[in-house]
C-alpha cells in the first residue's frame, strides 16, 4: 500500500517501547538516591554514585527520557489519527527517535562523570544542548507539517496542547541554555547573578508547565475520550482553559525565588499569576473527569481508564497545591523543605507517570495487534503504583512541614530550638517510607514491563493501518 | 547585561500584565453563558468528528469554576494595587522585602536584646555557675557554632575541641570573648611547598614533634629533627614545643592534635602548612550574645559534669 495511505506506526512503537525502558531506568535511579538520603553509606564513596551526580541523572531520565518518549509516542500517534494523514516525514520522524535516544545516552554518560552546566533540569552541556535543539526543530517540523496536511478542518484539542508544548519548550531550551563554551565539556551561562536565577526558573517552572503539563494534557484529551468512548465534556472549557493556561503559566517562574535578591515586583507577579493559574489548570481536570459522565461504571471494570482518571485527580490536587505554595507566607514555610519534593512527585508520579501508563496500556495492544497479555496485571500495577504514590507524597508532606516548622522554631530567647542535624534525624523515618513508596512505584513499572513484554512476544508489529476517510462535517 | 534603567521597562511590565489580566476576564466572559455554534445548541455535540468517534459537547463553563476564576483574577488585581508588581508601581502599602526584614529584625532585637544584655553585668566566670545563663549560651552555640565545632562542642579535624581545656589562644573569659568577637586566623607556613625545608627535614621534624607527645619514634630521625625544630619551629612553638598562645601556635607536647597526630598528618601539616579560620562574630551577634556564648564555652571546661 502506498505510504501516504497509511499511518506511520513504526516510530510510535519505538517511542512506546522506550517509554517503558527509560521509565524503569529513571525510577530505579530515583529509588536508589532516595535510599542514599536515608542511608548515605550507599554511595560507597564512589564519585559516580553520589547523590549529587545521580540526582540530575534521575530527573533527566524520568522527565526527558521517560516523559519525553511518552510524549513523542503519543503525539505522533494522536496527530496522525486526528488529522487523518500520515506523519509529514518518515525520515525526520526516525531522526527524532534516534536523535532523542542519543541525547539520553549522552546524558546517562556525562552526568555521572560530573559534566554539568549546573542548571537544574538543564544540566546537560552545550554540545548536547545543540543536539537537543536540532532534534526538537525536526520534531516541530514533523508535528506541524502533519497538522498542515490534515484532512479535517478543525484541529483537535489534543493537538493544541501538543503544539503549545513543542513551541514553548523550544523557546525555553534555547534561551535558558545560552552559554559561553570554554571547552567541549564546560560552559558558562551568559546570564549573571539574579538574572541567571530568573531565567533558570522561568525555564524550570515552564518545563513543568509545558513539558509535564501541557504535553500530558494533550495525551489526556485523546486517551480519556477514546478509552471511555465518550465525547469531550466541554468544547468551550477547553478553549478557555487552554489560552488562560498557556498565557498564565509563563509568568509563574518567580515563585521559586520568593524572598531572594529577585526584585519585589517580580516576586509579586510570579505569585499573582500562580494563583490565577489555579482555575485554568482545573479546567483540564474538569474536562477530563466530566468526560466520564454517563459512563462512570466503566471505572469499576476498566483499569486502564482508572489509571487515566486517577492521574487527572492527582493533577487536580497538585495544581491546587502549587498555587497555594506560591503564596509568600506559605512559601516561607515550604521553601527548601521536602514539601516541595512531595509536591513535585504528586505531579510527576501521580499525574505524568500514571497518565503515561494508562496511555501506553491503550497504545501497545493496538501497535502490536494483540490484546494485552493480562488485564489482571494492569489491575495489580494500578494498585501498586497508587499505594506507592500515596506513601511517597504523605511521607514528604509530614517530613517537609515538620522540617519547616523545626527550622523556624525559636526558644524564649529567640535562638533556634533545633540545630540542622536534629531536623535531619527527625526526617530519617520519612526518608525510609519515601524509599518504600518509590520502590513500590518501580515495582509497578516492572510488572508493566513484564505484561508488555508478554504482549509483544505473543504478537507482532502491525502493518501500518490504512487511513480512514474523515467523517463528513455536518 | 544592560541595566534596565529606562522608564520604558516600567511600561513593558505594567501594560502586558494589565492587558493579560483583562484578557483573561474577556476570555471567561466571552465564553460563559449559553451559546450556539452553528446547529449545535447547549449540551449537544459540536458536530466535529475526529478519528472515528472523537467528539466534543457544547457544554457551558461550570458556574463554581467561573466564580473561582473571577475570585483569583480580582484577588490578583487587588494584590497588584496594594503591593509592588506593576513595573515601578510601589503599591499602596509601601511593602518591600528589605523593609519587612528590617522590621522583623528590629522587633526581634527589641524583644530578645534585653534578655541577653542583662547578663553583661555579671562576669563570665561567675555567670558560668548560673544554669539559666549557661542554657541560653548553649542555645546560641547550637544556632551559630555547631556547624564547625559540633553539637557537643567536641570539634572535628581542623576545628578545635572546646571541652578539653586546651586552648590555642587562651581560655580566660577575656580571651574567649576576644576570639569570638574578632575571630582568629591560624597560619602554619608550608615549609616544604615554599622550599624552606627538604622533604627529609620535614619527615625528621615530624618524628621529633611526635616524640614530644610521647609517640614511639625513630631515635635517629628524632635527633636530626630536633636540629630542624630548634632552627625553624621554636620561634613560634617555643624551644620546648609548648606553643605560644599569643600567636595561636599549638602546644605540641600534650598529644592533642588539631589536624591529626599520625605520622602522615603531622608531615602533611609541616610540608603543606595549615590555615585555620575562626570567623569574627562581633558585628553579627553584639556584646550581649557573645558574653553568653563565652559563658557557655567557658562552662564546658570549668563546670564539673553531673
Amino acid at each position: 500500500m502506498a505510504t501516504t495511505d497509511t499511518y506511520n506506526y513504526k516510530v510510535v512503537r519505538q517511542f512506546a517501547v522506550m517509554t517503558i525502558i527509560w521509565g524503569i531506568v529513571g525510577m530505579l535511579v530515583g529509588v536508589y538516591i532516595a535510599a542514599e538520603l536515608a542511608w548515605p553509606a550507599l554511595n560507597f564513596d564512589i564519585p559516580y554514585l553520589t547523590f549529587s551526580r545521580l540526582r540530575p541523572l534521575h530527573t533527566n531520565a524520568v522527565i526527558f527520557a521517560f516523559g519525553g518518549s511518552a510524549l513523542f509516542a503519543t503525539s505522533y500517534y494522536v496527530v496522525q489519527r486526528t488529522c487523518h494523514t500520515r506523519l509529514f516525514s518518515d525520515g525526520l520522524a526516525a531522526f527524532t527517535f534516534w536523535g532523542w535516544q542519543l541525547v539520553i545516552v549522552l546524558a546517562a554518560v556525562t552526568l555521572p562523570l560530573g559534566i554539568t552546566s549546573s542548571k537544574e533540569y538543564a544540566e546537560l552541556e552545550w554540545p548536547i544542548d545543540i543536539l537537543i535543539t536540532i532534534v526538537w526543530v525536526a520534531y516541530a517540523i514533523v508535528f506541524f507539517g502533519t497538522i498542515a496536511r490534515r484532512r479535517v478542518k478543525h484541529i483537535y484539542v489534543a493537538n493544541w496542547f501538543y503544539g503549545a508544548f513543542i513551541i514553548t519548550i523550544a523557546l525555553l531550551h534555547i534561551f535558558n541554555n545560552l552559554e559561553y563554551p570554554v571547552s567541549l565539556t564546560k560552559s558558562y551561562s551568559v546570564y549573571a547573578g539574579v538574572q541567571d536565577a530568573m531565567v533558570q526558573w522561568w525555564y524550570g517552572h515552564n518545563a513543568v508547565g509545558f513539558f509535564l503539563t501541557a504535553g500530558f494534557l494533550g495525551m489526556m484529551y485523546y486517551f480519556i475520550p477514546k478509552q471511555a468512548g465518550r465525547p469531550v465534556y466541554s468544547y468551550r472549557l477547553s478553549i478557555v482553559h487552554f489560552w488562560a493556561l498557556i498565557f498564565t503559566y509563563i509568568w509563574a517562574g518567580p515563585h521559586h525565588l520568593h524572598y531572594t535578591a529577585l526584585p519585589d515586583w517580580t516576586q509579586s507577579l510570579g505569585m499573582v499569576m500562580s494563583l490565577i493559574l489555579l482555575a485554568p489548570s482545573w479546567g483540564g481536570m474538569i474536562n477530563g473527569i466530566m468526560t466520564l459522565s454517563g459512563a462512570w461504571e466503566k471505572l469499576r471494570t476498566d483499569p486502564v481508564l482508572r489509571f487515566l482518571i486517577v492521574a487527572v485527580s492527582f493533577y487536580g490536587m497538585s495544581t491546587f497545591e502549587g498555587p497555594m505554595m506560591s503564596i509568600k507566607t506559605v512559601n516561607a514555610l515550604s521553601h527548601f523543605t521536602d514539601w516541595t519534593v512531595g509536591h513535585v512527585h504528586s505531579g510527576a508520579l501521580g499525574w505524568v507517570a500514571m497518565v503515561s501508563m494508562g496511555s501506553m496500556y491503550y497504545l501497545i495492544p493496538r501497535l502490536f495487534g494483540r490484546e494485552i497479555h493480562s488485564v489482571r496485571l494492569i489491575e495489580v500495577h494500578f494498585w501498586t503504583a497508587t499505594i506507592g504514590v500515596v506513601l511517597y507524597i504523605v511521607s514528604m508532606w509530614v517530613s517537609g512541614i515538620m522540617q519547616g516548622l523545626m527550622w523556624r522554631a525559636v526558644n524564649e530567647d529567640g535562638t533556634l530550638t533545633y540545630s540542622f542535624i536534629e531536623t535531619v534525624q527527625a526526617m530519617h523515618p520519612f526518608y525510609a517510607i519515601r524509599t518504600l513508596g518509590g520502590a513500590l512505584f518501580l515495582l509497578g513499572m516492572l510488572i508493566m514491563a513484564y505484561n508488555v513484554f508478554k504482549t509483544i512476544a505473543g504478537g507482532k508489529a502491525v502493518e501500518d493501518p490504512a487511513i480512514p476517510a474523515p467523517a463528513a462535517a455536518h | 547585561m544592560a541595566d534596565f534603567t529606562s522608564s520604558f521597562w516600567n511600561w513593558f511590565i505594567a501594560v502586558p500584565t494589565i492587558l493579560g489580566i483583562l484578557g483573561c476576564f474577556w476570555l471567561v466572559i466571552h465564553y460563559s453563558g449559553a451559546r450556539t455554534y452553528g446547529e449545535s445548541k447547549e449540551g449537544e455535540p459540536m458536530g466535529h468528528v475526529w478519528d472515528g468517534d472523537l467528539q466534543e459537547i457544547n457544554n457551558p463553563l461550570p458556574r463554581w469554576w467561573l466564580n473561582m476564576f473571577y475570585a483569583t483574577l480580582i484577588f490578583g488585581i487587588i494584590y497588584l494595587i496594594l503591593y509592588p508588581g506593576l513595573g515601578s508601581w510601589k503599591g499602596l502599602l509601601g511593602w518591600t522585602e528589605a523593609g519587612q526584614y528590617e522590621a522583623e529584625m528590629k522587633q526581634a532585637e527589641e524583644t530578645y536584646g534585653p534578655l541577653f544584655d542583662k547578663y553583661l553585668k555579671v562576669p563570665v566566670a561567675e555567670l558560668a555557675k548560673d544554669p539559666k545563663a549557661v542554657e541560653m549560651g548553649r542555645h546560641l552555640f547550637a544556632t551559630y557554632c555547631v556547624g564547625c565545632h559540633g553539637s557537643d562542642a567536641g570539634g572535628a579535624r581542623g576545628y578545635p575541641n572546646l571541652r578539653d581545656n586546651d586552648w590555642l589562644y587562651g581560655g580566660t573569659p577575656e580571651k574567649i570573648v576576644e576570639t569570638i568577637t574578632n575571630g582568629r586566623q591560624g597560619a602554619m607556613p608550608a615549609w616544604e611547598d615554599q622550599g624552606l625545608l627538604t622533604h627529609e627535614q620535614v619527615v625528621n621534624a615530624a618524628e621529633y614533634v611526635r616524640g614530644l607527645s610521647g609517640a614511639e619514634v625513630d631515635p635517629q630521625a628524632r635527633a636530626k629533627g630536633e636540629e630542624v625544630f630548634k632552627t625553624n619551629c621554636a620561634v613560634c612553638h617555643g624551644p620546648d614545643g609548648k606553643g605560644n598562645q599569643a600567636l595561636g601556635a599549638p602546644n605540641l607536647t600534650d598529644d592533642i592534635w588539631l589536624y591529626g597526630g599520625s605520622q602522615k598528618r603531622v608531615i602533611e601539616s609541616i610540608a603543606h602548612g595549615r590555615s585555620g579560620r575562626m570567623p569574627a562574630w562581633g558585628e553579627l551577634l553584639g556584646k550581649g550574645k557573645i558574653h553568653l556564648l563565652a559563658t557557655y564555652v567557658y562552662s564546658l571546661s570549668h563546670n564539673k559534669g553531673p
